[in-house]
């Protein structure tokens, strides 16, 4: 974390991205170079550049504003995870070191076994099914390796982005775990989570099948007005913080 | 500020500020109890005021105190991921004021530091960019105008009518005027690799905020912002730098971006697997279902801004779509027996709030008062019934359907769906 920290905030131009002439890299795109050369000797480019710089297209490059990335810098802060595996560090945990780790870290919030406390997300337990659903990893999440990204990018909540790969690790096996989706001695790494198929995996759509109303324009006798009638109020509920006056914060009177 | 029970009073100074124009006499009906203004002066005509940089950054008028975002306690688990609402019942016109936009955080409001901030750009590209704030800002720069719509906002009402208020069915949408480079000077700039197809956008929060992005929408219309109606982005929008993508949900649209990395195929990140899809009544869920379809709301009369009294009222509101112009909006009186054409008003700007006004003449009878936005597509924005057919009550986002409100005969207004 703390190297991480110090790449973060170092200016680090590269002499090389900052001397890059404009176009010189890659003549195969756009102008080539020496087509370059001779625009900026007539002033064409000038013309161009400033007639129609909202839709003009640009060769790599072409601006030279900027640095180079180290590898170093890149792998800093490349930190997202895919499905298939790409993006996870090097690292191991297993589930009984996940647990005491989870414990200090996450049991807070999530409650011991995934459960939750107060209002904050349940990891565990829950079904799809019924009036009041309940999306948690064990019922919702299709893919284990967005379980490490998350836990990795985001957690813990007060003080995100410092556990070490291997706590993430593990504690991504201990949720696994008592979401009865891996065994007591599965050990998570950057092979064995793309492996793990999530339950509800193969009950995402990822095309947006809208739009999947047909409302038409009607103007006149749209409906029967003995129809019409009201389902539901929001009148007395009790539910809405007052829009006057100082923020409402809502408290039992 | 237009609220309704100023209204009558508005008429008459227009009517006076109309009469004094074309040199008319000024008749003595306007003229009331004797220590009102006019014929007194106020206590600010009888002295100084203050001077210039005597609020060297201004703020709103002292008498203008109840209009703040808000948010709904109940809602979240703790306020650093959660949201605020911005007042619509109040917004004049399409542009959200700074400090009204909307909030939406995933991990609390970021105080980055423009010096040390920095944008990176890597992966399927042909030479990788870590690029300062003055140096995006050398970009040529584009402004655009468009709203960014949360898509939960209407959330709450899928089940049934919930909260009374405009600002909270519907507060979770702003408009502003965005300054930045096009994404596509940028991925430009980088050289995109042949594979390339997708796009991880990524904040410098606490959430590590991030999602996948098609390269096509990239490439499109997608904007790098560093400015915000006239000024730096606000913290609470992303300052120093957030991307904008307009027409999609807000979600997307990734504050105190810092990153992007270029890929073939999407990461299916938290924010797009576990939030923002949506639960069907099959169980199946829908991903990556980005874009804002067209959806209206009237902002008077609303549960904030009650009629006073049977006669000739201006019914405003505000339509936008995320697939482009506004073509036109109706209104119903009745909960949608009829209809009548609502008037545009100008700028109609592609996926921005688009104001709509229509002259009613109440006659005090209850009234269910409704919305229907069509945009350039012919999408016409379909009712809460014809919604939950579809997806069922379960679905929590892309909630986008007409809004009923229920006038009563005291002019009192209430959210309320119909059958």
């Amino acid at each position: 974390m703390s190297s991480f920290r110090r790449r973060g905030s170092r200016s680090d131009r590269s002499p090389d991205g900052a001397k890059r002439e404009p176009g010189s890299a890659y003549p195969r795109m756009g102008f080539p170079r020496i087509a370059l050369r001779s625009m900026r000797a007539t002033g064409m480019l000038l013309t161009l550049a400033s007639s129609a710089m909202a839709q003009e297209r640009h060769p790599p490059g072409y601006f030279g504003y900027g640095a180079a990335p180290t590898p170093a810098q890149i792998a800093g802060w490349a930190i997202a995870v895919r499905p298939d595996g790409r993006g996870l560090p090097p690292g191991r945990g297993n589930v009984d070191h996940g647990a005491d780790v989870y414990a200090a870290q996450c049991a807070a919030c999530h409650g011991t076994f995934g459960e939750g406390e107060a209002r904050y997300p349940k990891l565990t337990g829950g079904s799809l099914k019924g009036d009041r659903p309940e999306p948690t990893v064990g019922t919702y999440w299709p893919y284990a390796t967005t379980l490490f990204d998350y836990i990795n990018r985001a957690m813990p909540f007060p003080a995100p982005h410092q556990l070490s790969p291997d706590d993430v690790y593990a504690i991504t096996a201990y949720v696994l775990n008592v979401n009865n989706i891996v065994d007591n001695n599965f050990v998570a790494d950057r092979d064995s989570l793309p492996k793990v198929k999530m339950p509800n995996r193969d009950m995402f759509i990822w095309q947006d099948p809208r739009p999947d109303t047909t409302a038409k324009e009607c103007m006149t006798n749209c409906v029967d007005p003995k129809s019409v009638r009201i389902d539901s109020t929001a009148e007395g509920k009790d539910l809405t913080p007052r829009t006057t006056g100082p923020l409402d914060e809502m408290k039992p009177k | 500020m237009a609220r309704p029970a100023d209204f009558a009073q508005r008429r008459k100074l227009l009517k006076l500020g109309a009469a004094l124009a074309s040199g008319a006499v000024v008749g003595p009906r306007l003229v009331r109890a004797e220590d009102a203004s006019p014929p007194k002066d106020g206590p600010w005509s009888q002295m100084l005021g203050p001077g210039v940089v005597d609020r060297p950054y201004g703020q709103p008028s002292q008498f203008v105190k109840d209009v703040i975002r808000r948010n709904v306690p109940w809602l979240t688990a703790s306020p650093e991921s959660s949201v605020s609402f911005t007042p619509l019942q109040d917004q004049p016109g399409i542009i959200t004021a700074n400090g009204l936009f909307f909030e939406r955080y995933h991990g609390g409001r970021a105080s980055v530091d423009p010096a040390q901030h920095r944008l990176m750009i890597h992966g399927m590209v042909e030479r990788p960019l870590l690029l300062t704030m003055d140096d995006i800002r050398r970009f040529p720069s584009v402004s655009r105008i468009h709203f960014i719509e949360c898509p939960a906002n209407g959330g709450m009402e899928w089940r049934a009518a919930q909260l009374n208020s405009l600002q909270f069915t519907h507060g979770m949408v702003s408009c502003a005027e965005w300054t930045g480079v096009k994404l596509s000077t940028l991925l430009d700039e980088v050289g995109l690799k042949k594979e390339a197809k997708w796009a991880l956008v990524e904040g410098a929060d606490a959430a590590h905020m991030d999602r996948s992005l098609p390269l096509e929408k990239c490439l499109d219309d997608c904007l790098v912002a560093y400015g915000q109606n006239g000024e730096a982005l606000r913290p609470e929008q992303g300052f120093p730098l957030r991307l904008i993508v307009p027409g999609w949900q807000g979600n997307v649209n990734i504050k105190w971006l810092r990153r992007i990395e270029i890929g073939d195929q999407p990461w299916f990140t938290r924010e797009e697997t576990s939030k923002y899809t949506e639960l069907m009544p099959d169980l199946r869920s829908r991903g990556f279902t980005w874009l804002i379809y067209a959806k209206s709301v009237v902002t008077f009369p609303c549960p904030e801004k009650p009629l006073k009294g049977p006669g000739i009222y201006e019914v405003r509101g505000f339509a936008w779509s995320g697939k482009g112009r506004i073509s036109h909006v109706d209104v119903s009186y009745d909960g949608g027996v009829n209809w009548a054409r609502a008037q545009l008003q100008e700028p109609v700007l592609p996926k921005a709030l688009t104001r709509f006004t229509h002259e009613w003449r109440w006659d005090g009878k209850p009234a269910l008062v409704q919305s229907r936005a069509v945009d350039e597509t012919g999408f016409v924005q379909p009712t809460i019934s014809e919604l939950r057919a579809v997806r069922g009550v379960n679905a929590i986002y892309n909630n986008n359907s007409i809004q009923t409100w229920q006038v009563k005969a005291d002019g009192s207004v209430f959210d309320v769906q119909l059958s």
